[in-house]
């Protein structure tokens, strides 16, 4: 009996193949309804406009209404990757309660979010739709797959926050004082790309949770917002106690997010951030190879105890 | 390498945890099955016999706890990357993508996780759309499908990769008796030129007397009997088999079954007029008597009774002891 053998070529294709077409589910199936995007686009800058307002009225530095800005843009994220088609007052208060201390942290947390409900949790999602099991029986990489839904969820979410924060300048006209735009890119770049490392590297772990996604996804919530600076630079003002600052540049937003800081808001170059550089590609080197040792752990562990597939657990 | 076999388990058992203090499930226990290239294979066998787990070890998505499988000569352990390039697994039931994408965007979705170019995808989406009855429909969002063409595009899906082994867990639920009519023509069509192999569960006995070369009758994780539909009927010829419909139903089935000579039974109760139709099983005929004393103390009347040639069901019960309903 004569088998096909496939070469590392073939193979590579085959992979990027699959990444493609799961980048392409993401992004034809996040834009196919007009109405989502541009609910996802407006209505944020309806919230950020109140809060420039309220700064503005009680005489805070302009920096501040930039701030507010960038982090209106979260808010597309919370739609999207949580609130979508919940309406209910508990949901739009915890919404409100988020967006209360916006600064320019606030796009960050945008896409932590959209880590933790779109990404961290597909597994569990494509599992309970029943897809799961055709990726498990289909010939490709796992790592392929989600590297596809990272890229998709990239794009995705990029193009939402791009528009209200262009929607956002141009309504209110919030100066920024940013001078190095290529740094800035890089950076937020990094960011991005460690930020969904970490949602790979969740994935994975989150393979054979049922229910319990939920909670464990709201437990990452709050305690990131804190650590990370998306209500308070924690790393930069020295009134915070040094074991916290220490803490929180374990989180990759954290890094990403005090570079961006220093370069959009407070006008600095690459001489002031090349340590969070460093930090940001040293998170991706580990990130990315832990990914995918989980995934093949919880692989192995969920055929040995039979809940790869298992619904409903 | 096993030559010839498509599929084969030698002392295949499977473990599962059970609920504390009461020990481990045993679903699998030392299953051996041989299925050659070209066959269609039926596993009968109630819920929970251990269909599904066979397909899913088969299927590189379970682990056994012993035992060794092998899809086309390859150990399923070792070597499941290369054993999902040669199969593909349809589900009945399952919802085959996502429910925003079209029928056709679904298909080539799918068809990407096989590696298909995009000629090769696009003619592939076309034969097997007009051939499943889905090419009016290629437009269509999954989600606003009914559930037999969403059960129709999750076999289009199956047959993307044109595998040379297939497995079919329970294909036709959710079909009408016309579309899984269609759906086994078309399968037979599929394997036309002797390469491609299926292994099928279903419920439905006559499905599997129609399509299936072999059928495995699967109890409790043990293979009870592995034969042709027609050679598994034959070994019942010497077995009368009967079918009584009584009015009212029998409450206290088990006290027929412990008549003596009685192999197997299952009964089916109509709802609306409160009669049941019992199929038996027996040794020979003299057991009638007891029977029919036994139904009449039961206070039940006999509406009408008459005998049968053995079917695949017959088969099933006096091996199980029980019908599938």
């Amino acid at each position: 009996m004569s088998l096909p053998t496939i070469g590392f070529r073939d193979e590579l294709l085959s992979n990027l193949k699959a990444a493609y077409a799961r980048m392409w589910v993401r992004i034809k199936g996040g834009n196919r309804e007009a109405t989502h995007f541009i609910a996802e686009v407006f209505l944020p800058v309806l919230t950020i406009g109140a809060y420039v307002i309220l700064y503005r009225s009680l005489g805070l530095p302009s920096t501040l209404g930039s701030a507010v800005i960038l982090g209106g843009a979260m808010i597309v994220f919370i739609y999207t990757g949580f609130f979508a088609g919940r309406t209910d007052s508990a949901s739009l208060a915890a919404l409100n309660g988020l967006i209360g201390f916006v600064v320019l942290g606030g796009v960050m947390i945008a896409f932590w979010m959209n880590v933790l409900w779109n990404m961290s949790a597909q597994w569990y999602w494509e599992k309970e739709m029943g897809n799961l099991e055709m990726y498990m029986v289909a010939p490709v990489s796992r790592m392929a797959i989600l590297f596809g839904m990272s890229l998709g969820g990239m794009i995705n979410t990029s193009i939402r926050a791009l528009g209200i924060l262009i929607l956002g300048v141009y309504v209110f006209q919030v100066p920024f004082q940013l001078h190095d735009i290529f740094t800035a890119s890089f950076i937020f770049l990094l960011t991005v790309v460690a930020l969904y490392s970490l949602g790979m590297v969740f994935a994975s772990l989150y393979m054979l949770y049922g229910r319990e996604v939920w909670h464990t996804n709201q437990l990452l919530m709050e305690p990131v917002f804190f650590l990370s600076g998306s209500y308070f630079p924690s790393i930069y003002i020295s009134a915070i106690p040094f074991w916290v600052q220490l803490a929180a540049t374990a989180i990759p937003m954290t890094v990403g997010l005090d570079a961006i800081r220093r370069i959009a808001i407070y006008g600095g170059d690459i001489s002031t951030v090349w340590l969070h550089i460093v930090a940001l590609i040293a998170f991706i080197l580990v990130l990315f190879p832990l990914a995918r040792k989980a995934l093949n752990f919880m692989e192995s562990l969920g055929k040995k105890e039979g809940r790869l597939t298992l619904r409903w657990q | 390498m096993k030559r010839d076999l498509s599929i084969e388990t030698r002392s295949l058992r499977r473990l599962f945890k059970g609920v504390p203090g009461a020990g481990d499930v045993v679903a699998l226990d030392s299953v051996d099955l041989s299925v050659e290239e070209g066959e269609i294979f039926g596993l009968l066998g109630p819920n929970g016999a251990g269909k599904t787990t066979v397909i899913k070890i088969l299927a590189t998505l379970l682990l056994p706890t012993s035992g060794e499988a092998y899809v086309k000569g390859l150990e399923v352990v070792k070597n499941a990357p290369k054993i999902r390039r040669l199969i593909n697994l349809v589900s009945g039931g399952e919802t085959p993508g996502y429910g925003i994408l079209s029928v056709k965007e679904n298909l080539w979705f799918f068809s990407q996780l096989y590696g298909l170019s995009r000629d090769g995808a696009r003619d592939r989406i076309k034969q097997l759309t007009d051939q499943l009855g889905l090419d009016t429909y290629v437009d269509s969002r999954m989600s606003k499908l009914s559930t037999g063409y969403k059960q129709r595009l999750n076999l289009a899906r199956g047959f993307i990769n044109n595998p040379a082994v297939l497995f079919l867990d329970e294909p036709t639920l959710g079909l009408d008796v016309l579309s899984a009519k269609q759906l086994r023509t078309f399968i037979r069509s599929w394997m036309a030129d002797g390469t491609k192999t299926v292994l099928l569960t279903t419920h439905y006995m006559a499905e599997a007397d129609e399509m299936c070369n072999r059928v495995g009758i699967i109890d409790r994780g043990k293979v009870l009997a592995c034969d042709t539909p027609q050679r598994l009927k034959m070994k019942l010829a010497s077995r009368p088999s009967w079918k009584i419909e009584i009015t009212p139903n029998i409450q206290d089935l088990d006290s027929v079954r412990t008549i003596q000579g009685i192999v197997g039974l299952s009964e089916t109760s109509n709802i609306e007029t409160g009669a049941s139709t019992l199929k038996l099983v027996l040794e020979d005929e003299s057991v009638m008597s007891s029977l029919l004393s036994k139904i009449s103390q039961n206070g039940s009347k006999v509406l009408a009774m008459s005998k049968s040639e053995p079917t695949l069901e017959d088969v099933y019960i006096s091996l199980v002891g029980r019908g599938l309903q």
